[in-house]
């Protein structure tokens, strides 16, 4: 695409897109947010990214294949469920820090397995649309 | 004891992950796996004399009564000390055999795979658990039996051999179902107390449908033999192994495992006797038309299952008596004869038996296996295959069918006397044909084996007491419980009995010095090759194949228009049925909520996109208003304080249309469909389908809702779970396995899309 404005101001959207999709991610214990939405969020700042820079752009600013962050994410998951097992409990019960962290509040495996989603579901969405767009293009 | 079922796994995994080794000098000292089994399970051994038995329990899914529970009696041992011991001698003398292959180490993953779902086979008290190393034996024999990856042949046969073991495992899951709905537990050392109101149940002759089509499929009992000589394209310490001691006695396991628990009824002593007896004559009988020395071996093994699918039909105590020691004596003899029909082909490259002659002038060592081997297989006196067929005769004199029974056994072991001789005695007789002069004795790891079963089948036979009461009665004491058998001895003095073994040494002999093996039989049999279940198996499995073709064409046609149309008629057509039967309707307007300006707004909003839809030409119109619609959706959502699902919506809207605009690209711009009637077609089709789906919403607002759940998520998400935000709660935690499993799924998907664009990519970069 050949639009300045959109290629500036996607430069300066992304990073802000992305602090929202954490931002999402982490809130999402209390309010509405989660794993999945934030990981949808962030896919499409990258998505928007790829339209005004051009692919290949924004496959070098992300340096992995963004199928790389799938099994990051499974194993986040699966290790925050994981790891009640070790301390003799059932697999996938939460285990919370005794003290809030500021902002975020509380913190415990369910929200690593937050986390573990949000990789799973960019690494899937950019690895499809990116496929497709390469494909097509 | 799981650690040493789980050991098998376990090694299999390390094998792989040092495959330079296996294939150097590793290979053999993988047999101090099976070695050490067998000397654990010797040490069991003493704690199950007079029946007892050692349990072993382990939790793994108690809420559904599957435990991990073995259990280690006389019968488990019995194969366990089969499976390890001859897994050890097999581990050994495959590490010679397949000196060099390509994928040694595959193939010794496979056998402890194999090795080691057979103990657990053995050892299971649970049926679930049970089923589950069954089906593991069924999938490890494939992939060993499909071995020789390269061969058609090779591949074919083993596809017949899952495809019936399979096919058997999933009736016998629908079996251990049945049981255990019937009994009310699923641990077979608890069935025991309910077997007599599992055989005055209802449901007592499909149980035993189940259990036996499961049993005869695996121990290729007539008419689903056939996978068995097919499988003999494994490599041959595979079919010794297999065939001898493991697998295919899966089924006789099975069997003489439920026969405390649903034994003694005359559904279960016929059916065994008539299809036991089926089998071993007619496979006995085809045993002897073969010239291929597997060939013999395989159909003489099937013979031999089915002597002891008889034998359990009978169902005396003898009986058992005989199953117990017949299953000893055959696993000797028979991976003995296997693995000396290995040695022939390795050393040789032919294993047709008219060919083979005389070789005991070049290979002592294996001559002298060959002929013990058949000696105890024909049951010469002095061997233990004596004391096995004594017992049998015994048995069968007892029963009530007596003659008849005797009679059938008695041909039986006449022909499968002259199949041993023919496999263990010919090749080394007679004089050495020019083509093998160079032959020449082998390295010891190949013929120290099998001459250490053909030496313990005669040790056996002079001193039948060494196995008497240390392995023998406790088997027979997990068959019958409370059995009261005599000793096994070698003379029991001249009676019918030995009258009847002298005669079959006189016939099989007779039979062995009168005829000569020869190729034309086979080809004299070929003319009912039509009538035989495999080819019939076969035939099936073409017409199945040819109907998945005409369903595939006539419904996958890959144009997504057709497919959309099929299964919005389909689900239609469920839905118009379901609520033209039975669905009162009708509108309480008092539940509703009133209508907003902002209602209203979306409302026409989304009106009017949908028209815009419709009747515009240009795609990337139809697909920007398709999102308007979304979009107002998601409005919806946030009015009537979804927000969570409004968000989820939103973003996935988005991505949707950038989804649809890149594949845009590829299509024409604009649509042009003129025909009236197409159009009106599947504007019908559309209408029906919305109303359908507005009826329900409709119906579900009169439901009276059970709020129980919902009021429990909502209730304890703070409390239990630390959050507020219910819907994330139940995402992350409440039903965090059940999130796990779905990124899983899209994960699969995700990799589905991305093989089949990079196949496409290929494909184009090629032409």
């Amino acid at each position: 695409m050949k639009s300045v404005i959109l290629r500036t101001a996607s430069n300066y959207l992304l990073p802000l897109l992305l602090l929202f999709s954490v931002f999402i991610l982490v809130r999402g214990h209390y309010s509405p947010g989660g794993g999945f939405v934030g990981g949808l969020m962030a896919s499409i700042a990258f998505v928007l990214h790829a339209f005004a820079n051009k692919l290949e752009n924004t496959r070098k600013l992300l340096r992995y294949p963004p199928g790389a962050f799938i099994p990051v994410g499974l194993a986040i998951a699966l290790l925050s469920g994981l790891a009640p097992v070790f301390i003799g409990k059932p697999f996938l019960t939460a285990l919370w820090f005794s003290t809030p962290v500021p902002i975020i509040g509380l913190v415990g495996t369910p929200l690593f397995f937050d986390i573990g989603v949000f990789f799973v579901v960019i690494g899937i969405t950019l690895s499809i649309l990116f496929n497709i767009s390469e494909n097509i293009l | 004891m799981l650690y040493a079922i789980l050991s098998g796994f376990l090694l299999a995994i390390l094998v792989l992950f040092f495959g330079k080794q296996v294939k150097g000098k590793l290979a053999a000292g993988l047999t101090l796996l099976p070695l050490g089994l067998f000397t654990y399970f010797l040490f069991l051994l003493p704690e199950t004399a007079n029946g007892n038995a050692l349990l072993f329990s382990y939790q793994w899914i108690p809420s559904m009564g599957i435990n991990l529970d073995f259990k280690a009696d006389g019968l488990s041992l019995l194969f366990c000390l089969l499976i390890s011991g001859i897994g050890a001698l097999v581990f050994f003398y495959a590490s010679y055999y397949l000196k060099g292959h390509r994928y040694l180490d595959r193939f010794y993953s496979y056998l402890c795979i194999f090795m080691a779902a057979m103990l657990g086979l053995a050892l299971s008290d649970n049926v679930i658990l049970l089923f589950v190393f069954w089906e593991l034996t069924s999938i490890s024999s494939f992939f060993l039996i499909g071995f020789n990856n390269d061969d058609p042949a090779s591949r074919k046969s083993s596809i017949m051999a899952l495809a019936v073991t399979g096919g058997g495992g999933f009736l016998l899951m629908a079996g251990f179902i049945l049981l255990g709905g019937i009994s009310g537990t699923y641990s077979i050392r608890e069935m025991l107390v309910s077997s007599a109101a599992l055989k005055e149940h209802a449901n007592y002759g499909w149980i035993l449908f189940f259990l036996f089509a499961g049993a005869f499929t695996k121990s290729a009992q007539f008419p689903f033999h056939f996978w068995l000589p097919g499988a003999m394209k494994a490599p041959t310490p595979v079919s010794a192994y297999l065939h001898s001691a493991t697998m295919v006695k899966a089924g006789i396991y099975l069997l003489a495992r439920f026969t405390p628990v649903l034994g003694g009824h005359p559904y279960w002593n016929y059916t065994l006797l008539i299809a036991g007896g089926i089998t071993m004559l007619y496979s006995a009988f085809h045993s002897t038309l073969r010239t291929d020395l597997k060939g013999i071996l395989a159909y003489s093994t099937i013979a031999a299952l089915g002597m002891l699918v008889f034998l359990l039909g009978a169902g005396s105590e003898q009986a058992m008596m005989a199953v117990a020691v017949f299953i000893l004596v055959h696993a000797l003899y028979k991976a003995a004869l296997f693995l000396t029909a290995g040695i022939l082909d390795h050393e040789t490259g032919t294993r047709d038996v008219t060919q083979l002659s005389g070789l005991r002038k070049v290979m002592k060592p294996v001559a002298l296996t060959g002929l013990l081997a058949a000696l105890s297989s024909a049951g010469i006196p002095l061997t233990f295959g004596f004391v096995g067929k004594d017992l049998i005769y015994e048995a069968t004199l007892h029963d009530s069918l007596g003659i008849l029974l005797t009679a059938a056994a008695v041909l039986t072991n006449i022909l499968l006397l002259y199949a041993g001789f023919l496999a263990g005695i010919k090749p080394f007789s007679g004089e050495l044909p020019e083509a093998f002069k160079n032959v020449h004795l082998p390295d010891m790891r190949l013929w120290v084996p099998p001459l250490l079963l053909a030496i313990l089948g005669v040790v056996y036979g002079i001193l039948p007491s060494l196995t008497d009461a240390s392995l023998m009665q406790p088997v027979v004491q997990s068959l019958s419980p409370g059995a009261v058998t005599a000793p096994l001895k070698v003379w029991h003095g001249v009676n019918p009995v030995l009258l009847l073994s002298g005669l079959t040494l006189a016939g099989g002999i007779g039979l062995y010095y009168y005829r000569r093996p020869a190729h034309s039989r086979l080809q004299s049999i070929r003319r009912y090759d039509p009538f035989s279940p495999e080819t019939l198996v076969l035939k099936g499995a073409g017409r199945f194949d040819d109907f998945s073709h005409w369903y595939t064409n006539k419904l996958h046609s890959g144009n997504l228009r057709s497919y959309v149309y099929i299964i919005v008629i389909f689900m239609s057509g469920l839905l118009a049925y379901k609520i033209a039967t039975g669905v009162n309707l009708y509108l309480d307007l008092s539940n509703v909520s009133r209508i907003s300006i902002y209602d209203a707004t979306i409302f026409c909003i989304i009106i009017v996109a949908i028209w815009k839809t419709i009747s515009t030409s240009s795609r990337i119109t139809a697909v920007a208003c398709m999102s308007v619609v979304g979009y107002c959706i998601c409005l919806l959502f946030v009015i009537y304080s979804a927000p969570d699902l409004a968000m989820t919506q939103f973003t996935i809207d988005t991505l949707t249309v950038i989804l649809f605009v890149l594949v845009l690209f590829r299509l024409p711009r604009f649509l042009r469909i003129n025909d009236r009637k197409v159009v009106l077609r599947d504007g019908i089709v559309s209408a029906v389908f919305g109303a359908l789906i507005s009826v329900i919403a409709l119906e579900v607002m009169n439901e009276p809702t059970n709020k129980e759940t919902s009021r429990y998520y909502a209730e304890n998400a703070y409390l239990m779970a630390k959050g507020k935000n219910v819907v994330n709660v139940m995402l992350v935690d409440f039903r965090g396995f059940d999130t796990l499993v779905e990124i899983t799924v899209l994960i699969i998907a995700a990799l589905g899309v991305y093989s089949l664009l990079k196949l496409r990519v290929s494909a184009i970069e090629k032409e």
